[in-house]
């Protein structure tokens, strides 16, 4: 009985010796941002063990609410929606810059994201992949289609796509010579720009085929020709240019709409420390290229594009030439509560007839 | 002394149905309707009031979002109903041993996969590139493609075929218990087959029937895959409307109150039919 007591207490000692050194990462995050090549590494080299969840914005906040920030140890949503959650459900802890290996960060992404999750004073988020979205079009069935706005031309008539949120919302407001960015503080200006998007969204609903909800779901719809001209994320794009050299991304005339996805620390996240090694590991040139080889998109890691595929490098740059990267437009923090405004509309117009 | 040991089995055998009542069905209930009673007022402030039960009423899209999921719902239970019968009593009183069993398992085999994958099968069927679409070009009735989804038809498709096992089920059951010389009775006093089947086999049919309308038009009010899958554009239900208020909204106020109007408006929906079809809860269900 004593030897079982005994050796049951250094068999306890062991684990918690090993956990101060070894934890498990619960990690949520998009598809692709860890690749299984990739986990395996970290895992070799710091014997951390990583769980990966993959999720979407809206639903990494909910997934936190409902813990009040427990249950992950680190998540990825877009720069844009992290003050607005502080703000309102309190579910991230601030980002210890100790910690963080700054010099593996582009400079100038860094200080960009950290200006654009400052909350009361503490940085809550790191950059980590970008991208845009825009068009994702069959040139050589609708070659025409150049802006948001375009969609809505009897010439793709029924074989167009889009998602019923809101950078569809934002997107098609820039095509029309609108700025909501600018209307984001001011909730009445952003209203009235609401109701004339709602007004051209509802007149061009018989133009769509379906709204699309997953990135699997449209590269379906484009690959099978059901869908010629879609509104969409660049990777979607380039990925089907792999296939069918038609279909590409095209930067919109008005502007492509560009996020950012960092890394935040959930509140109650319990291994810190593995989460500090996985952001100062993924961040690394070699580990960057592996996952914007995977994911599609370029990372905020210092020369993190070297080691990136041809291809892909080529693609961008046919999708991008340098005018279109200067109008990319950047999205700036959601103020809180403008969720709701939006969820009005695209109420109205999802039951539109 | 046996009268402890009996008394600790009593609360033994009561305490998983207690557990489950208060743990998975009062206390979630309790919580949602918290939920629901608190408005917001500002950021991180709440205040208690009926402000999201009232907006229901008052936003015409949200009321009309129910009544078209409700008028649906009937009409999938109908058509379920419809379809169902026939099946019910084929199996029921014109097979016997073997050829029961193979039928009844046939009706069963396609919810032995999970209902999102029964979707996506019925989404690669009625595609613009789907089967149905090319067979017709095939055989030369159509010359170009047709989208057969995302319309009312293909999420009613969808609601019929994922609910006619449990309509096919209860009414097998009790069509099994009516005596077949109860039928051969009727014939042999000169009844038609008409008024037979309307006199003897629907009277006796009728909790079954009640009981699958039940459940037919509960799971058609609650599903969410379907509606969602199989509607696209045209998809508004109100299950889809809550999911969005609660994920995409961040407004869990107005979603809470969401759920327990469906909960009290759907139960007024099955109050109202068992009225209607002079039928009470015990009779259907204590069968």
């Amino acid at each position: 009985m004593k030897i079982k007591l005994v050796s049951s207490i250094v068999f306890a000692t062991s684990l918690m010796a090993q956990g101060a050194h070894a934890e498990t990462l619960r990690l949520l995050t998009w598809g692709g941002y860890a690749p299984e090549e990739v986990i395996a590494k970290f895992e070799a080299e710091t014997g951390h063990t990583v769980e990966v969840t993959t999720s979407n914005n809206e639903e990494m906040i909910a997934k936190l609410r409902a813990t009040n920030g427990g249950g992950f140890d680190l998540a990825q949503p877009s720069q844009d929606r992290i003050t607005s959650a502080q703000e309102e459900f309190g579910i991230y802890k601030p980002i210890d810059m100790s910690r963080v290996n700054a010099e593996l960060f582009i400079p100038s992404m860094l200080s960009a994201t950290a200006g654009n999750t400052t909350y009361n004073g503490e940085v809550y988020g790191l950059p980590h992949v970008w991208g845009t979205s825009g068009l994702v079009v069959n040139t050589a069935q609708a070659g025409d289609v150049q802006d948001y706005t375009d969609l809505c031309d009897a010439s793709v008539s029924g074989k167009v796509s889009y998602r019923l949120k809101r950078p569809t919302l934002i997107g098609f407001a820039y095509s029309m010579g609108l700025d909501p960015f600018a209307a984001y503080a001011d909730t009445e200006a952003y209203q009235g720009i609401l109701d004339q998007v709602e007004a051209k969204l509802t007149e061009c609903k018989p133009n769509v085929k379906t709204y699309w909800e997953g990135g699997d779901e449209i590269k379906n719809l484009l690959r099978s020709g059901e869908v010629v001209a879609s509104m969409a994320w660049d990777t979607g794009g380039w990925q089907l240019n792999a296939d069918n050299p038609d279909i590409t991304f095209v930067a919109p005339e008005s502007g492509a709409l560009g996020w950012i996805d960092t890394f935040v620390l959930p509140a109650r996240g319990r291994a810190d420390d593995a989460a500090y090694d996985w952001i100062n590991f993924v961040m690394q040139p070699e580990i960057a290229a592996m996952i914007t080889n995977t994911a599609g998109n370029f990372t905020a890691a210092v020369d993190g594009d070297a080691a990136v595929s041809a291809d892909l490098k080529a693609r961008y740059q046919g999708s991008f030439d340098q005018s279109a990267i200067d109008n990319i437009k950047w999205y700036p923090p959601v103020p809180a509560g403008l969720e709701a405004i939006e969820g009005a509309t695209l109420d109205r117009i999802n039951a539109a007839n | 002394m046996s009268s402890d040991a009996s008394r600790l089995g009593f609360y033994l055998l009561i305490a998983p149905l207690l557990l489950w009542l208060v743990v998975l069905i009062l206390l979630p209930h309790i919580g949602l309707f918290a939920v629901s009673i608190s408005e917001k007022t500002g950021v991180r402030e709440y205040e208690i009031g009926f402000g999201n039960y009232a907006a229901f009423f008052t936003e015409p899209l949200y009321w009309r979002t129910f009544a078209r999921t409700a008028i649906m719902s009937i009409l999938a239970t109908v058509l379920t109903l419809l379809l169902g019968f026939p099946i019910a009593y084929y199996i029921a009183k014109l097979t016997r041993g073997r050829t029961k069993t193979t039928l009844f398992l046939m009706c069963m085999i396609p919810f032995w996969v999970s209902e999102l994958v029964r979707t996506y099968g019925w989404m690669i069927l009625l595609r613009e590139t789907g089967v149905f679409s090319n067979a017709l070009q095939y055989i030369g009735l159509t010359t170009g493609p047709i989208e057969f989804l995302y319309n009312d038809a293909a999420i009613m498709v969808g609601l019929v075929y994922t609910s006619i096992l449990f309509m096919v089920v209860p009414l097998v059951t009790t069509l099994d218990s009516l005596d077949d010389s109860l039928i051969e009775a009727g014939y042999d006093l000169g009844g038609t087959s008409f008024s037979v089947m309307r006199e003897i086999v629907i009277p006796h049919a009728m909790p079954g029937i009640v009981s699958g309308c039940i459940v037919v038009f509960m799971l058609s009010l609650g599903n969410y895959l379907t509606p969602i899958l199989l509607g696209g554009k045209d998809s508004l239900w109100f299950t889809g409307m809550i999911y969005t208020q609660f994920i995409t909204r961040f407004n869990w106020e107005l979603g809470s109150a969401f759920g327990f109007l469906l909960l009290a408006l759907s139960s007024l929906v099955v109050f109202v039919g068992l009225k209607l079809s002079r039928q009470s809860l015990t009779e259907t269900m204590g069968r």
